[in-house]
């Protein structure tokens, strides 16, 4: 197993650059974050994880612009606990606003320290040479030194401040350009080894014994018939039990041969729990307060109270949970599709009794998580049955694991009482959680009266993030109860929201939404509708329109405009494609998607059962950037998604006048 | 109970001693090392594990080794020609039409085959032929467009 030291030194001679501490509010132990070796190739290190938003590419784009090297000089190291810097994980849409400005950071300060190997080698002043394209340029004088030159021989290394100045957005070359994706021809070809393609020599192929229920005992296990099978063995360890083969149908058929005696508890089903959702929460928990709630209501004209629902739903990554598992001379070693591999690698110490030094978690970049892989379990199952089998183990959860023993996004009921006046300014407004979460909870408009509270539950079900946490929920509350706010007003939806939003990028997005749908300037044809939502969520600004067509009750989303204000761009090709894409995978909840389970057991465990968007439901989709460059730039992971069910909502309310409250949104014959 | 199995794999000739229930998926990624197609569901209902069987699109997650006992396999490793890549690849590329890039290979065999049958597909032609297949990642609406563009590419060529 190769350690971050020895593989410098595979690297050769170099330059590496040491960030000081000057970033508090980075959550990062000290580290090397890039290093160039004598060919000129720049390994760019960091603890992120590439699931498919295209980290690997606008990181890359960040750290070419500040060191003025050409991208394909460039190689993202990602995602390994021994060879990249301590990073929490990669999730909320951090990446951008915190990691790529601190890989800007650390390549300003390489680029200065290039700058000033060169001028010492040549006995100028650093400010008479340029950089440009990988290489330090004396104008004056004609001569050139290429990156790679330039660290000739040498192994340096340097402490630098974090106040070197960086190239502002405006002035860029590399960011903010459609750099295409890192490594796309090994996916097109085949070649790019997924957590769950990985293998190791000697490897044997595992399963879980799972229960037929949440919270079972196994009381009995005979294991005598598997354990005929040839090169299988069973393992057993209080109530986990799995089998390892020399092949996974070979593990699959040892697990079939096992016999197992499971005991569980009678447990509530999801129907039950929603029907007394409100029962089973806390007291409310004070997100935001303002003035005082009756106050706002007596200076209202028009009151309205409405409760919405939204059901548990599963990330369903194409690609299940997966891990191989490797345990040679007391060292774990890990490939899994994780997004979080510090913090399994921290796991993995604390339950198998070693120290961190000696477990190593390497994240391929992986079928895609939707912040449902923050936790991978089959990254400690694999190495249970490895520890067990003393070989390799890969481990790759079925559809029908990933559907059970993941976890959900929190099934919600949301509250909302407010108060209008006729001219349309509201004036209270309050709101209440329950269960759901606290993203996006908070008043985007202006209502000086507010009471605003999370009712923290406990669900039958394992729940936990998903993609945009709470935000899609708490966005399709307040959306849809602002359309039926302005419906009973008599105003326009789009007027409406602006009579009381004073936040100049969210009208902004808003505007640009509705001019590019023609919204106002349009009427829908029949049995087609109209809906607009927006919103702010982790320093991003969105509006949707949506266009539906409802034939009985099945209802087509024909076209859907999205305006994205997420600062500064840094690439708008795939911004574009995490636009559409959020709003596919928002589709799908808005419309169908709904997890049963009953007793302990999920109902609806397989594609064919649990309908996720497809071909024929996608719809049109525009993405209008709104490119920002004097601001910082922030994420497009999540915010993308958030205003789609309630625009979808409120345009199935247009086009026959049924408002439903409920996601999905399913209408009855 | 073992068989022996022949299979035709992108050209190569393979004796596979197996199971013959045994899935062509877990044989081509376990045996033959060819790890392009992807496991996603188990039940033929995400199109990941798609190949081509005697050039149709085939489900190898669904599909038992012992049925396809001397049928040409084609995986999406068998798609590049001496460096040069096949005309849905490269349109893939160019339309940058994936995400995670976990679905990529049977979308590209699943539209590599309706290219096969149909070089001019309508729009409601290409949903058809990949509306089996899930992109979980939501990249629709850019591999309808890149499959136009491989077809447009592959009507130049002819």
């Amino acid at each position: 197993m190769m350690r971050r030291r020895d593989f410098f030194a595979a690297l050769g001679c170099g330059v590496a650059v040491r960030l000081a501490a000057e970033e508090p509010a980075l959550p990062q132990e000290i580290g090397a974050w890039i290093h160039i070796n004598a060919e000129g190739l720049v390994s760019v290190f960091c603890g992120k994880c590439e699931m498919g938003q295209n980290i690997r590419t606008s990181l890359a784009q960040a750290v070419a612009e500040e060191l003025r090297a050409p991208i394909d000089s460039l190689r993202m190291i990602m995602g390994d606990t021994a060879l990249t810097p301590y990073d929490p994980g990669t999730f909320s849409s951090r990446t951008t606003p915190f990691m790529a400005p601190q890989l800007r950071q650390a390549a300003a300060a390489a680029r200065e320290l290039l700058r000033d190997l060169a001028a010492k080698k040549w006995n100028v002043e650093p400010r008479l040479l340029s950089v440009e394209a990988g290489r330090i340029v004396e104008a004056a004088g004609g001569r050139s030194l290429s990156f790679g030159e330039l660290a000739e021989g040498r192994r340096l290394l340097r402490t630098v401040r974090a106040d070197v100045p960086l190239r502002p957005p405006a002035d860029w070359t590399i960011a903010g350009t459609s750099a295409p994706k890192f490594g796309a021809r090994e996916f097109v070809t085949g070649r790019h080894v997924f957590p769950s393609d990985f293998s190791r020599p000697g490897m044997l192929h595992g399963k879980v014994l799972r229960p037929p229920a949440f919270q079972s005992r196994l009381v009995s296990l005979d294991a005598s018939k598997a354990r005929s099978l040839p090169g299988v063995q069973v393992i057993r360890d209080g109530d986990f039990a799995g089998v390892t083969a020399p092949d996974s149908h070979a593990a699959q058929a040892a697990l079939d041969a096992l016999r197992a005696e499971w005991e569980h508890t009678p447990q509530q089903s999801v129907r039950a729990f929603l029907a007394s959702l409100k029962a089973q929460c806390s007291p409310g928990v004070s997100q935001h307060t303002a003035g005082a709630i009756a106050e706002g209501l007596a200076a209202a004209d028009q009151r309205l109270e409405a409760a919405y629902t939204l059901a548990f739903i599963a990330h369903a990554p194409l690609e299940p949970r997966a891990a191989v598992a490797e345990l040679v001379d007391g060292s774990l070693t890990v490939w899994t599709g994780t997004t979080s591999p510090f913090g399994m690698r921290d796991e993995l110490a604390r339950l198998f009794h070693l120290p961190k030094e000696r477990v190593r978690v390497i994240v391929p970049d992986v079928g895609s998580g939707f912040c449902g892989k923050s936790r991978c379990e089959a990254a400690i199952e694999a190495a249970r049955l490895a520890k067990a089998a003393g070989r390799p183990v890969k481990l790759v959860w079925t559809r029908e694991e990933e559907f059970t023993w993941a976890w959900f996004r929190p099934a919600g009921l949301i509250e909302i009482c407010s108060g209008t006046r006729k001219d349309g300014a509201l004036t209270a407004w309050e709101l209440h959680n329950y269960n759901s979460g606290t993203n996006a909870i908070g008043m985007p408009y202006e209502a000086p009266h507010q009471r605003i509270e999370f009712h923290p539950g406990r669900a039958p079900l394992r729940q936990g993030s998903y993609r945009a946490l709470a935000a899609v929920a708490n966005f399709f509350a307040r959306e849809t109860h602002l359309d039926e706010v302005a419906v009973a007003l008599g105003m326009d939806a789009l007027e409406f929201r602006l009579r009381n939003l004073k936040d100049a990028r969210l009208r902004a997005a808003f505007l640009s939404a509705a001019e590019s749908f023609e919204w106002g300037r349009r009427k829908p044809a029949g049995g087609h509708g109209f809906g607009i939502a927006g919103g702010f969520e982790k320093g991003a600004y969105v509006a949707t329109c949506a266009e539906v067509a409802v034939h009985g009750k099945d209802v087509k989303v024909v076209r859907i405009v999205t305006a994205y204000d997420c600062g500064a761009v840094i690439n708008p090709n795939h911004l574009k494609n995490q636009i559409e894409g959020g709003t596919v995978m928002a589709l799908g909840g808005a419309l169908f998607e709904s997890i049963e389970a009953e007793n302990g057991r999920i109902l609806n465990p397989s594609f064919s059962r649990y309908r996720v968007p497809r071909f024929s439901d996608a719809p049109a989709i525009e993405a209008v950037l709104i490119n920002r460059k004097d601001q910082p730039s922030f994420g497009a992971g999540e915010t993308p998604m958030c205003a789609v069910a309630p625009a979808i909502g409120n345009a199935i309310f247009s086009a026959i006048g049924t408002r439903l409250r409920s996601m999905p949104m399913l209408l009855k014959n | 109970m073992t068989k022996s199995v022949r299979l035709a794999v992108n050209g190569v000739r393979h004796n596979i001693v197996a199971d013959p229930g045994r899935s062509l998926l877990s044989v081509l990624r376990e045996e033959l090392k060819l790890t392009g197609a992807k496991y996603g569901c188990g039940e033929g209902a995400c199109g990941a594990c798609t190949v081509l069987i005697d050039g149709r699109p085939g489900r190898s997650c669904v599909v038992a080794v012992g049925s396809v006992d001397g049928k040409a396999i084609t995986t999406i490793e068998g798609l590049e020609r001496a460096g040069r890549l096949h005309p849905v690849q490269q349109a893939f590329l160019d339309e940058d039409a994936l995400q995670c890039g976990y679905c990529t290979p049977g979308m590209i065999l699943t539209a590599v085959a309706l290219l096969d049958e149909n070089r001019n597909p309508a729009e409601a032609d290409i949903i058809r032929a990949l509306d089996g297949n899930i992109c979980r990642c939501g990249a629709y609406g850019r591999i309808v467009r890149a499959v136009r563009r491989a077809a447009e590419a592959i009507r130049r060529q002819a």
